[in-house]
């Protein structure tokens, strides 16, 4: 289980996720430092976004897993010409397999490369709202 | 069943427009359709058909068709993003082919220069934007570099080389009066260009331009009994590539599917391929789609678009000759049906005589919609002059 952390240096606001009945499982353990996937009993794969059916071999139903929060750059950019500064968007593949969607903080930008190991940590998102963000630092 | 010569092109026509504050939306769509169907000798009154994707304002087909002023037996408004109208021609043809129709009318237009009438955000619902909107994925440029990354770390493509297809791109445009961008540019200039999201810079990026285009779907027996030359439909299919529940692979495109599959229904190869119609949103889309299309191995890509090979006359592949979306139009950020019309051009002898492609009787014009960098949706067309 990773430490929950505010990321202070970071200036973009993070919009807070939008939150479906199926999705909120997810979010609500984000809260308490825990960055659930799915995994299927009927398969064995794990999958992300996380859904209730198993997108491989179509099983009605999975079960949430917690990720280790250790994982490796697939792919990387960074946005230079945003109005709130530079930031980091990757596809972050977890040790357990999945590949997600996520944003790379408190790094230097310049010495980013895919590959690289990855932790876990969590942004509060902006807003009048308790939510945060699970995202990724060197590790 | 084979789509092979159960449709003709007849006719395409490109909105002249690449700015057009004093147009509205509808208009630009029956501007586009009123041009398209007067290059096919035909009117409104013929059309039975009608295709449009999410850039035709209101409720699916209806309400352009209500704005035309027609009454279609069939219509499809399937979404793919910019490659839709590539799509569209595929579907009308199965149309006719089922006899559901025999004039089918597609457009595109829109104009993302002006400030928006209304604002219609992302559907909160949708099951991807639940997991990706606090990330800021933004504008397309950014999920095009997360894939233009992983193809300089697989196969160490280089910036130069990306750059090699804005530099034929602009090439050809010089020749396009219409084109957005006209000035010839150099590798060295494409690298001097601000970067937007590494590693793609501004010049790897495809214009933004008010405008629009359509093109008419027939039967052969309403091609034949047109004055233009004849453009048989041999080819098409389409193909889906999502992130695949984690397991998403950035090397590859959803053409690595719509083509082996096109190529198939065409009964042709790459080697019968005399020009090409690219999607290019940007750079990257173009190298990697060459590969997955077979005109050279997977990883090549970077080598085989260099040194000019892209450029008509010079290299071996000719594409994109009205100078593409990177120098030409990409109108509503879609550039499917400017792809479908310059592919109609050439197969005419109609494109501009600098960039003209000698005996040119077989083309293919291939679209991608959404995004390289998540979901896509990907369209392979093979046309012969008959
Ligand atoms: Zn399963």
């Amino acid at each position: 289980m990773s430490e929950t952390k505010a990321v202070g240096d970071w200036p973009r606001p993070v919009s807070p996720p939008i939150v479906s009945p199926e999705s909120k499982p997810f979010w609500e353990a984000c809260k308490t430092g825990k960055l659930l996937y799915k995994h299927c009993g009927a398969c064995g794969e794990p999958h992300y976004y996380p859904r209730t059916h198993c997108p491989f071999c179509y099983a009605a139903e999975t079960e949430w897993r917690e990720a280790s929060g250790r994982g490796v750059i697939y792919a990387f950019t960074v946005v230079r010409r945003a109005p709130t500064g530079p930031y980091a968007i990757a596809y972050v593949e977890l040790e357990e397999g999945p590949r997600m969607v996520t944003n790379i903080v408190r790094c230097d930008f310049d010495a980013l490369r895919i590959g690289q190991a990855v932790r876990l940590v969590f942004q509060p998102c902006a807003g009048d709202t308790d939510a945060v963000a699970p995202m990724f630092e060197p590790a | 069943m084979s789509l092979k010569g159960k449709a003709y092109i007849v006719g395409a026509y490109e909105h002249p427009t690449r700015n057009a504050p004093d147009k509205s939306v509808p208009q630009l769509h029956a501007e586009s359709a009123r041009g398209a169907l007067a290059d096919a000798g035909l009117s409104f009154a013929d059309v039975d058909g009608y295709f449009c994707a999410g850039d035709a304002p209101g409720f699916g087909g209806l309400s352009m068709a209500e704005y035309f002023g027609i009454r279609p037996k069939h219509i499809d408004s399937t979404e793919t993003g910019g490659s839709a109208p590539l799509v569209h021609v595929s579907h009308a043809a199965q149309a006719i082919a089922a006899g559901k129709c025999r004039v089918a009318l597609v457009t595109l237009a829109g104009r993302p220069r002006q400030p928006p009438l209304s604002r219609v955000a992302v559907s909160m619902e949708s099951p991807d934007f639940q997991f990706e909107g606090p990330y800021a994925l933004g504008g397309q440029p950014n999920q095009y570099a997360l894939a233009a990354s992983r193809h300089m770390y697989e196969f160490g493509t280089t910036s130069e080389q990306m750059a090699w297809i804005k530099v034929a791109a602009s090439h050809h445009a010089q020749w396009n009066e219409h084109a957005y961008l006209r000035d010839v540019v150099t590798v060295e200039e494409v690298l001097a260009s601000p970067m937007v999201a590494d590693p793609l810079r501004r010049m790897d990026c495809c214009v933004v331009t008010d405008g629009g285009g359509a093109v008419v779907v027939a039967h052969p027996d309403v091609a034949r009994s047109l004055k233009r030359p004849k453009v048989k439909i041999i080819g098409a299919a389409e193909a889906v590539k999502t992130v695949d529940a984690g397991k998403i692979d950035l090397t590859y495109s959803g053409a690595a599917w719509s083509g082996p599959r096109a190529f198939a229904e065409a009964g042709v190869t790459q080697a019968d391929i005399k020009y090409v119609s690219i999607y290019d949103s940007f750079t990257i889309t173009v190298l990697m789609t060459l590969e997955d299309l077979g005109f050279c191995a997977k990883g090549e890509g970077g080598r085989f678009v260099m040194d000019g090979n892209l450029i008509s006359g010079v290299g071996r592949l000719p594409f994109n000759t009205d100078g593409g979306g990177l120098c030409n139009n990409h109108p509503s950020n879609r550039g499917g049906i400017t792809k479908i019309i310059e592919a109609v051009r050439q197969l005419r002898g109609e494109a501009h005589p600098k960039v003209q492609v000698a005996n040119c009787d077989i083309a293919l014009a291939h679209g991608t919609g959404g995004s390289l960098g998540a979901r896509m949706g990907s369209a392979t067309l093979i046309l012969e002059r008959e």
